[in-house]
């Protein structure tokens, strides 16, 4: 049976090849069934989902940096802009190798070292896929050379934005300040205000000094949104227009009461000088002109300035990046004294009339010190208030000081606005020094000493004071009293005029005070500056200082020649003009330039005449 | 002999115009239905390939060369007599497992992979590709001349065969492939009439040696592949990646697509393989469900045409030749476009006539050169 059974029959064979196939064919048809299921089911049932995926992975809400408002003069002068500015950056994510990238950039646009440790420390606090900046400013070669280099630099791009540009820098850097990359202390203190992470989240750059820290929030503006098409790789490949864009809001305008044209001026005629001029506005505290010698270029700090650059800056002993209208903190010296005649007025310690013996030297009773007149042999046998304050006699100050005791001169100063910040819209002010007994006790440890209040009483000693506080006090004496509040910035509601401390002396007081400062310049025979009062069709109350920097021992005498020019005495020189309608304040300080009538008061002439011009210009084209 | 046609103006579509040129073309062992369905798949393949490769012509061109070889590959093929490539199988599958042993001796590798053999620096092959053909022509020669239900012992035999240089292939590792070789030596057995009993105790068998067959055959990749296809969130950006975005890709494109050109998901990057064994995702994404359907409908067509092929073969070789070849190419469609829709474990199988790629495509025709022999086997010239 089984050979038969072996024998092949083919008949049966096709037939069971046939059930076979067609059973294949059944599940062909039946796994096709499944498929075309399973698409079906991706395809129109879950549709919607897929879509929405498919939408997530396409689009992107990226930040939109806002534009930082500009800064203007008074005159509409732009201090402060923005340029469109090209920047080498780099998507760590698309990079192949970091380390062989970075060492090929180098040697293509001559990057240094530092610059590629502190792109290294920008890389550490990116969001995925941010393309962060290696070098900034690319040149137009440079920017060609990136291109014939491109196809080997993936991950490597240029990136067009808008850097902050000052025109006018270095006369105007130590008001406007700058603005510079946000580092991680800047993160720190935005990270205090939540609303702020996300309104910086496009911005690269704030407020680091001056106007623009100080009004870092005004000039900022608020982020703006836009919906991008980028690719799995986190790369934007154009902007979707047929989203609802929700566009930044431009940070406000700032227009300042500076005077740039004054300021520039000033600036040069102080150039080689160390030191400050400040011209106040009296009645608004508008600041006119604020300059502090030497100063430097704020663009290179920007885009971030080579640590060589900033070393040299930083290093130099003539302190280019102080700023010492609001920092610098000096023996205001003679100037002062007008403060202490109208004190003593006031305190009716003294009157007009009363005279003072000067025999070129004052003794306190029980005491053998001789506190010397600056002049040699005294201004007269006896000298009144007026005379005084036009010649600048020390013993009578002395006199009247010692009089009047520490308590009411501070007292009485303080409402001047000595020892305190004015409270200007700007960054770093310092208080200065209105020394009183508890501050000698607390910062000494050691009782008043009567002969500490006669120094106080020519503006040396523990005193000091900024040239801004100078000027305001000065401002002060043209109000009669009301102190002003020095302002940068005009036009925002924030920064209405307050008379923050108005206090009254009697009418008469002041214009005994006023008459003496204006001898100074006007009284041709006598008035220290006398010089500055040729040839002018105005008047000035003004009050010129020489400040020792050096204490000068007992029996030895100030030899200009002999000391070395770093110890040489502090020039200042403090006024306001016309006298009967006060327009502008001015303080000038010149380091170690000598006598305060002779090196300061000529500048303070040049800023008074400037100003008044300026303002005679903007009356007559107001009148026309 | 002038034919009936010059004198009846046939209409285009005209089924007896058509039965006269493919008369013509069966005189060059040419199956014209075949054919037809063969060219339109591979042309809606090259328009799908233009977009997938963005827009990139040159890719283009280098596939349409791919397929100019292929054409001819066919047509050289399909002239060879059915009874010289039965006799030519047991040749080449014995030369593909030498050249199985040459790979795993001296073979070359990408991306971790050891399957390329260079022949005297000239030519790079896979020789697994030989074994795509040699392996069911040798069970159709071997299961020829044998009592068909086969015996234990036949059966036994033909599985091995079957077997044998998929255990290779998945060494090399190329785990698609080798499920692939092994399905068209076993469509080979199952057409042949292996019984019922021997089926599902197979199947047993298969179920519980899989685990063993876990453990220590399949590599880390493999293993974490078929992993994430059950749970492709778990790895978002990694293995899952694929699968999610496929997903996304094919489920975006909803009824009619987003147009030709128009896919975000391949377009911009997010599609991985776009061009290659992902390209389904993107003719979906494109053309939508109404695009799959036709595809799909266009494969259903050359498998009813090549299960048509082997019913009417002259002999049971041909039958079962061309019934493995036709069952192997529905698997193609099967597991490519199961793994691309987060069916089936991603094991890196193209989608036939359509991926980007030389080597497979033109085994590929080959293999229909071999359904075209068979196919025009009685055909005298």
């Amino acid at each position: 049976m089984q050979r038969y059974a072996a024998i092949k029959d083919s008949h049966s064979e096709q037939r069971l090849y046939r059930s076979r196939l067609i059973l294949s064919l059944i599940m062909v048809i039946i796994f096709f069934g499944v498929l075309a299921y399973r698409y079906a089911d991706l395809q129109i049932f879950q549709y919607d989902s897929f879509v929405t995926q498919s939408e997530r992975n396409r689009v992107h809400v990226q930040p939109v940096a806002p534009k930082r408002g500009l800064i203007f003069d008074t005159n509409g002068v732009l201090l402060a802009d923005n340029q469109p500015s090209y920047s080498l950056v780099l998507v760590k994510e698309r990079v192949e190798n970091l380390d062989d990238t970075l060492v090929d950039l180098q040697q293509l646009f001559d990057i240094d070292i530092k610059s590629v440790e502190k792109f290294k420390q920008r890389l550490k606090r990116r969001a995925p896929y941010q393309a962060v900046p290696l070098k900034f400013r690319l040149s137009e070669d440079e920017i060609s050379r990136f291109a014939v280099n491109r196809y080997r630099l993936s991950g490597v791009e240029i990136k067009a934005q808008l850097v902050r540009n000052y025109p006018e820098s270095a006369s105007l850097t130590h008001v406007v300040g700058y603005v510079g990359r946000i580092n991680t202390s800047d993160q720190e203190d935005l990270a205090r205000l939540k609303s702020n992470k996300t309104n910086y989240a496009a911005t690269d750059h704030i407020g680091k000094i001056g106007i623009e820290r100080f009004y870092e929030s005004t000039l900022h503006g608020e982020v703006g949104s836009q919906y991008v098409e980028t690719n799995a790789h986190g790369r934007v490949l154009r902007v979707l227009q047929q989203e609802e864009p929700n566009p930044a809001t431009p940070g406000a305008d700032l227009t300042l009461h500076i005077d740039a044209d004054i300021q520039k001026k000033i600036y040069q005629l102080m150039e080689g000088r160390r030191g400050s001029v400040v011209a106040l506005d009296p009645h608004t505290g508008g600041v006119i002109a604020m300059v502090s010698t030497p100063s430097y270029d704020a663009n290179p700090f920007v885009t971030g300035i080579s640590t060589k650059d900033y070393a040299k800056l930083r290093e130099s002993i003539d302190l280019p990046l102080f700023n010492r209208s609001l920092q610098g903190q000096y023996p205001p010296g003679s100037t002062i004294k007008p403060i202490i005649g109208l004190a003593g007025l006031h305190y009716r310690v003294v009157s007009a009339t009363s005279n003072v013996a000067d025999p070129g030297w004052y003794q306190l009773p029980n005491d053998d010190r001789l506190y010397r007149d600056w002049k040699k042999g005294g201004h007269s046998h006896f000298i009144n208030l007026h005379d005084s304050l036009a010649q600048s006699c020390d013993v009578y100050f002395y006199d009247l000081a010692y009089k009047l005791g520490v308590d009411r001169i501070h007292d009485f100063s303080a409402q001047f606005g000595l020892g305190a910040r004015t409270g200007i819209d700007s960054t770093n002010e310092r208080s200065g020094l209105l020394p009183s007994r508890e501050w000698k006790k607390q910062n000494k440890n050691q009782p008043w000493f009567p002969g500490e209040t006669l120094n106080i009483g020519i503006g040396q000693g523990y005193m000091l004071a900024t040239p801004l506080q100078l000027a305001v006090a000065t401002a002060t004496i043209a109000n009669r009293g009301e102190r002003p509040i020095p302002r940068l910035v005009k036009q925002l509601p924030e920064t209405k005029v307050v008379h923050e401390n108005t206090f009254s002396v009697a009418d008469n007081y002041w214009d005994q005070i006023i008459d003496g400062m204006e001898a100074v310049v006007h009284d041709r025979v006598n008035g220290t500056a006398r010089s500055i009062g040729r040839g002018i069709n105005y008047r000035i109350a003004g009050k010129s200082g020489t400040a020792q920097v050096v204490g000068i021992a007992q029996g030895e005498e100030y030899d200009e020649d002999a000391i070395t020019e770093r110890q040489r005495d502090h020039a200042l020189f403090v006024g306001f003009a016309p006298i009967d309608n006060p327009q502008v304040a001015v303080a000038v300080i010149i380091e170690n330039a000598g006598g305060g009538s002779t090196h300061a008061a000529p500048v303070a002439r040049k800023v008074f005449d400037w100003v008044l011009e300026a303002n005679a210009r903007k009356q007559q084209a107001s009148d026309k | 002999m002038r034919g009936q046609s010059d004198f009846v103006r046939s209409l285009p579509g005209d089924p007896s115009a058509l039965s006269i040129q493919a008369g013509r073309f069966r005189r060059w062992h040419i199956d014209l239905p075949l054919l037809v369905l063969l060219v339109a798949v591979a042309f809606f393949g090259l328009v799908v390939l233009y977009s997938a490769s963005g827009k990139e012509l040159g890719r283009v061109l280098r596939q349409l060369v791919y397929l100019g070889i292929s054409f001819t590959g066919l047509f050289i093929v399909a002239q060879i007599k059915v009874k010289t490539l039965k006799s030519l199988a047991p040749l080449g599958y014995v030369l593909g497992i030498f050249l199985l042993l040459m790979v795993a001796w001296v073979g070359e590798g990408s991306k971790g992979a050891q399957r390329w053999l260079n022949v005297f620096g000239l030519i790079r092959f896979q020789p697994s590709e030989i074994m795509k053909i040699a392996v069911p022509l040798t069970v159709a020669w071997y299961l020829s001349d044998k009592i068909l239900p086969p015996k234990v012992q036949t059966l036994f035999i033909g599985l091995i065969i079957a077997i044998l240089p998929s255990l290779f292939i998945v060494m090399q590792p190329d785990l698609g492939t080798s499920i692939l070789i092994a399905a068209s030596g076993l469509f080979v057995l199952w057409l042949g009439g292996i019984r019922w009993s021997f089926l599902i105790g197979g199947g047993l068998l298969a179920v519980v040696s899989a685990w063993p067959v876990w453990q220590f055959l399949l590599h880390g990749y493999q293993r974490q592949r078929i992993m994430t296809l059950f749970n492709p969130e778990d790895d978002r950006l990694g293995a899952g990646w694929n699968i999610i975005q496929s997903k996304t890709a094919i489920g975006s494109g909803g009824w009619d697509g987003k147009g030709w050109l128009n896919g975000t998901q391949s377009h911009l990057d997010f599609l991985p393989e776009s061009h290659t064994d992902f390209i389904i995702a993107v003719l979906a994404e494109e053309f939508g469900f109404m695009g799959v359907v036709f595809l799909l409908l266009l494969y259903l067509l050359i498998i009813i045409r090549g299960a048509q092929i082997s019913l009417a073969a002259k002999n049971i070789f041909g039958s079962l030749a061309a019934g493995s070849i036709t069952l192997t190419f529905f698997v193609y469609v099967l597991v490519n476009m199961g793994m691309v829709s987060g069916m089936l474990p991603v094991v890196g199988v193209p989608l036939p006539l359509v991926s980007y790629g030389g080597t497979a495509m033109v085994t590929m025709f080959a293999s229909f050169g071999v359904l075209m022999a068979i196919s025009t086997e009685d055909t005298q010239r």
